[in-house]
């Protein structure tokens, strides 16, 4: 029967193979509901990427409704997600943070250089310590969070030009009719 | 007209790689000594076919024949003629051609060093051998034609990738194939082994060299790719736990398990079912590194473009072969735990730690690599786990190694003796530990660097003790044979290597600065001087130029060019500047000018330090020929062989020692 097992695994294997490949033919990116949507996003005390003497915490960014962007120069989605971002962004009517994620910060400004900044605050988390809080399970992945502070949408994976259009900018939408 | 000659070869090819992976199977099995014959011939005609397609491929880029969409796709006028060849394996088709070469080249090579194995058995090896060609160049001809028209044909072609625009893509690739192949020389003998039953035990010496060499091309590629990344990418980094980089790294950890693994089966006759998987492993490794890189299922910084076809057919031919072995190994693995027994305390036993951490490591890769498809099948989104998982894990599972190998060359087979394991724990404590002190003097006292000096030496005065130990004990002229040779450089190199990559991660100096023309910054103790930059031009590019002088306590060290090409394309480039040493690497790349309209004036720069980088590379060196030594042993050179039992008796003899 052990003689076997080194057979199921592979079938495991090609079945997950199967499921990619299926995956690609259906699907860009999708996102999925996080148990902290429409909570208030755990607080934070970063210091920035570009002055680590000055920190910023949740507090000093309450009152104006942001996205929240984790990346980190070793991912490799990241790099696909970032000319969204460059070309995006200004449109979003919300202000980019950036949240550079587990990454040495020599590596992140020069990712940063090469690809572009489009991000008004740049939050270092070296150890992703902070990040455990908002249940960060890799790069990219980023939070919409409303000026109270409240975590109003979540996006796992790279943003795309698709996903930006049909939930990120509905989900802004939603959230500055609200508040007016 | 020729494109289509290069496809009729192709299809020729197949239909001979269809009778040496059918017929010999046949002979084999109804003992037919005229359609095993068909093996041999069969092979040389396909390798000529093969090598014939690949000609005219060649022939088409040298020529500028734009009509071949491939050779339009990926080269133009203006492109040199060297990376006009280098530009045949620079996308998929073509490369998938260079594989099916090179495998064609393993199997000559096969046919023409082991005539004189039994017939039966070398009739399956070639067999497998046969079908695995089936796969490829059915894969090719139905999926990736790489002879492909493309009417109209076009004035001038589009440019090869900038990136692979380096010298050492051009040697980068087919080494690394010819390792990737290489296991599948392995494969066969080991499926060969379990079709034909009672020949468990030889088949393995046979195999030896042939992994050895297998694991050598791959260590090289792999070293070679790793230099490139750092010479051309410009980030200043050696390893990027990149996808494509990982399909490269499971076959050769797995690989290294395998050779080790045949050394115990081969002398002792123990973990036989192990060495049979791992050769399966092994090899399938390389098919799924293949699939991963070329099935677009993963995204990589240096994937192919990606068909769903393609990747449909791969995992289906994955599936046959992978499957297929280990269904076979599950029906015909040897039933009994054989050959002698062996105690907790003897080298078998540090080999088989020494296996399953290469094992395990292999396997931790394949999870990171595979995390974003695995999100993906768990709804959680495609995302990638990178460096901090690869990083924190791969050292750990590492340590025992790192640990263990001083003992393994001086314990003995079967039953170690405690007494000689505690002199020599004592020795190389002491070294470790005093060159570590030294060093903390030196570093400053970084923890990293200290490790690195410490792990590096305990390793290595292992591997010199145990030389001095041969050189005492061992009558002259047979102190060193080939094979414990290439272990000890291997393992030296493995020494050079993890010194290298700790002091080098732990002591680099990066730096991102504005520089106006005249200004100078110090890192690492170096003065590196901003000189202004140039316009100058190449073969097919033209270049803003950096001129930095570094200069140490007033002398001169070094005066480095980085520059940022605009390739035919508009592509742009970055050709960093590195000034190598043995104990330090001096590097700068070019950023981007602060004013585009004036590139007289300020630029940013990036300027590296690096310390010990080299001995990353130089140990893998070290490791390669370590690798192609052992294969050279003289044991290993097949003397006829009657096809009997008292083959057998003379091989458990001759393997005692």
């Amino acid at each position: 029967m052990s003689r076997l097992l080194p057979l199921f695994g592979f079938l495991g294997l090609v079945a997950l193979f199967a499921f990619g490949i299926w995956w690609n033919t259906q699907h860009d990116q999708n996102a999925i509901p996080t148990p902290l949507l429409n909570k208030p996003a755990p607080a934070f005390d970063l210091p920035q990427l570009y002055e680590p003497t000055a920190k910023v915490s949740k507090a000093d960014l309450l009152g104006k409704p942001y996205l929240l962007n984790v990346f980190a120069s070793w991912c490799i989605e990241c790099g696909l997600e970032h000319p969204v971002l460059e070309a995006e962004g200004p449109t979003l009517g919300v202000e980019l943070v950036g949240y550079n994620y587990k990454d040495a910060p020599a590596d992140a400004k020069r990712w940063l250089a090469e690809h572009g900044n489009p991000y008004k605050v740049l939050l270092a988390d070296e150890s992703g310590q902070t990040a455990i809080n908002f249940g960060v399970y890799g790069a990219p992945e980023s939070f919409l969070i409303d000026a109270q502070g409240v975590i109003r949408y979540k996006h796992i994976g790279p943003l795309t030009p698709d996903v930006v259009a049909n939930e990120l900018k509905p989900a802004i939408a939603s959230m500055l009719k609200e508040a007016r | 007209m020729t494109p289509e000659l290069g496809q009729l070869a192709l299809i020729l090819a197949l239909l001979l790689a269809l009778a040496q992976g059918i017929l010999p199977l046949i002979g084999a099995w109804r003992g037919n000594r005229a359609l095993m014959a068909v093996a041999r011939p069969a092979a040389a005609g396909q390798a000529v076919f093969v090598a014939f397609a690949f000609g005219i491929l060649v022939w088409a880029f040298l020529h500028f024949d734009f009509s071949v969409r491939y050779v339009a796709d990926n080269s133009n006028l203006a492109l040199p003629w060297y990376y006009r060849i280098a530009a045949v394996w620079g996308a998929h088709e073509g490369s998938l051609l260079l594989w099916i070469l090179i495998l064609n080249v393993w199997t000559v090579a096969l046919a023409a060093f082991n005539q004189k194995l039994p017939e039966v058995f070398a009739a399956r090896v070639m067999a497998v051998m046969g079908l695995v060609a089936v796969g490829f160049l059915t894969f090719m001809i139905f999926t990736s034609d790489p002879f492909g028209r493309l009417l109209p044909m076009p004035g001038d072609g589009a440019d090869l990738n900038p990136v692979l625009q380096d010298p050492g893509m051009t040697f980068h690739p087919p080494v690394l194939y010819t390792g990737y192949v290489g296991f599948s020389v392995a494969f066969a003998f080991a499926i060969a082994g379990l079709l034909g039953g009672e020949m468990e035990q030889a088949w393995v010496r046979w195999a030896r060299p042939w992994t050895n060499v297998a694991w050598a091309f791959l260590t090289l590629g792999i070293v070679a790719g790793s230099w490139w990344a750092y010479a051309e990418l410009g980030w200043g980094g050696w390893w990027f736990w990149d996808p494509v980089e990982n399909a490269s790294f499971m076959p050769w950890l797995v690989g290294l398990a395998l050779i080790h693994a045949q050394a115990v089966t081969e002398k002792r006759g123990s973990l036989r079912a192990w060495t049979i998987l791992l050769s399966i492993f092994a090899f399938s490794l390389s098919l799924l590194g293949t699939f991963l890189v070329r099935s677009g299922v993963l995204t990589s910084v240096h994937a192919f473009a990606s068909d769903p076809r393609r990747g449909i057919f791969i995992l289906a031919f994955l599936t046959v072969v992978v499957g297929g072995s280990l269904l076979l190994y599950a029906l015909r693995a040897p039933k009994v735990a054989g050959g002698k027994a062996f105690r907790l305390l003897s080298r078998e036993t540090l080999l088989l730690i020494g296996n399953l951490m290469f094992t395990v490591a292999a396997a931790m890769v394949l999870l990171g690599t595979l995390f974003p498809l695995i999100g993906d099948a768990l709804h959680m989104g495609r995302i990638s786990v990178g460096p901090p998982y690869f990083g924190f894990l791969f050292p750990l599972l590492m340590l025992p190694v790192v640990l263990l190998m001083p003992f393994g060359p001086f314990l003995r087979w079967g039953h170690g003796d405690g007494t000689d394991l505690k002199h020599l724990l004592l020795r190389v404590t002491i070294a470790a530990v005093a060159c570590a002190i030294i060093a903390a003097f030196l570093v400053h006292g970084q923890i990293k660097a200290m490790v690195g000096v410490a792990a590096g030496v305990w390793i290595a005065v292992g591997v010199l003790l145990y030389s001095y130990k041969r050189w005492r004990e061992a009558p002259r002229g047979r102190r060193y044979p080939a094979e414990m040779a290439g272990m000890l450089l291997a393992h030296f190199g493995m020494a050079v290597f993890v010194a290298g990559v700790l002091l080098s991660e732990s002591l680099s100096v990066s730096s991102d600065v504005r520089m106006a023309p005249g200004q100078s910054k110090n890192i690492g103790g170096y003065d590196f001087r901003f000189d202004g930059v140039q316009r100058t031009t190449g073969p097919n590019w033209h270049a803003d130029q950096g001129v930095i002088s570094v200069t140490r306590d007033g002398s001169r060290v070094a005066t480095m060019r980085p520059q940022k090409r605009t390739y035919a394309g508009d592509q742009v480039q970055t050709e960093s500047a590195v000034d190598a040493g043995f104990t330090r690497d001096l590097y700068v790349a070019l950023g981007e000018p602060m004013d585009a309209n004036n590139i007289q004036g300020a630029w940013s720069l990036r300027l590296y330090y690096k310390p010990f980088i080299r001995w990353i590379w130089g140990g893998g060196v070290l490791m390669m020929l370590g690798g192609f030594v052992c294969a050279t042993d003289r044991r290993f050179r097949i003397k006829r062989l009657p096809v009997t039992a008292a083959g057998n008796e003379w091989l458990a003899q001759e393997s005692r020692i």
